[in-house]
């Protein structure tokens, strides 16, 4: 029998990897990839809690929503560095510091 | 049997997953990206979601990661270069820094649940009692279909309106500068 606790474990370590992620990373790109984890995780969660409520579907239904969340972050995301690029030459958030050149 | 696949299915999420976040190739960690994506995938069937599990294949795998791919390789070659050289130093000061906060901040999550597994919420000891837990053999598609046209008919539309404008938000970011 598969438990609540068994799905928030799994979540809460695919969460550290992914805070991981951010925070060690050094390109954007990867740190996206870091994000995309943890909301992952945060839609696990959702799912698992879901499965007690048969009358108004709500872990489900903002687990859907979450995925178009994570979807539209990540296109803006994937713009803004390709963009941060152009301008430095590089996609290490370290070394950028002004929005505005 | 079924607690064996899940066992399965998350040893193989937890791994993918370290060795996205460990590997220095960032096109090889993209690709173990999709196979994390496609455990969570089969994570979320176990929690009886299965409309979530093909959005999350669809949305993530066929429109997120190829994005993420297509990113990855239409840059050019001085920002591949970039990421070797950046991606690379194994163990640079940063990561000591970092694994222990990711090692306190697991802690605290494990002993959260540790501490909150005796008590179940007043709303789930609820749906217990009257039955009300989702069942596998439940017709999910067509209850979610009905809820998302009646009950949550606001937030959809306001979720699609978003979309769409993060979409063209992100189009007209990436254009190139033709006047400039």
């Amino acid at each position: 029998m598969i438990t609540l606790t068994h799905f928030l474990v799994v979540s809460a370590c695919i969460f550290c990897i992914g805070l991981y992620a951010v925070l060690a990373k050094k390109n954007a790109i990867m740190i996206l990839v870091g994000i995309e984890l943890m909301i992952n995780a945060a839609i696990l969660n959702f799912v698992a809690f879901g499965k007690y409520d048969q009358v108004n579907y709500g872990g489900q239904i903002f687990a859907l929503f979450a995925i178009v969340l994570a979807a539209a972050a990540v296109a803006v995301g994937l713009a803004i560095v390709l963009n941060v690029y152009r301008h430095y030459k590089t996609i290490n958030p370290d070394q950028i510091r002004e929005l505005k050149d | 049997m079924e607690l064996f696949l899940f066992y399965a299915f998350s040893f193989l999420a937890i791994g993918s997953a370290l060795l996205v976040v460990s590997l220095k190739n960032i096109a090889r960690a993209l690709f173990l990206f999709f196979v994390l994506l496609f455990a969570m995938a089969g994570l979320y069937l176990f929690a009886l979601a299965d409309f979530v599990a093909i959005t999350q294949i669809m949305v993530y795998v066929g429109g997120v990661l190829i994005l993420m791919l297509f990113a990855f390789m239409l840059s050019n070659k001085e920002l591949l270069h970039d990421l070797q050289q950046t991606s690379g130093s194994l163990f640079s000061l940063p990561r000591w820094q970092v694994i222990p906060v990711v090692f306190s901040f697991l802690c605290i999550l494990l002993f959260g649940i540790q501490e909150w597994r005796a008590t179940t919420p007043s709303w789930m000891a609820t749906a217990i009692q009257n039955n009300t837990v989702i069942k596998s053999t439940d017709n999910n598609i067509h209850q979610l279909g009905i809820k998302f046209m009646t009950q949550y008919v606001l937030p959809f539309e306001v979720i699609s309106i978003f979309l769409m404008m993060a979409l063209i938000g992100a189009s007209h970011l990436s254009r190139k500068d033709l006047q400039k």
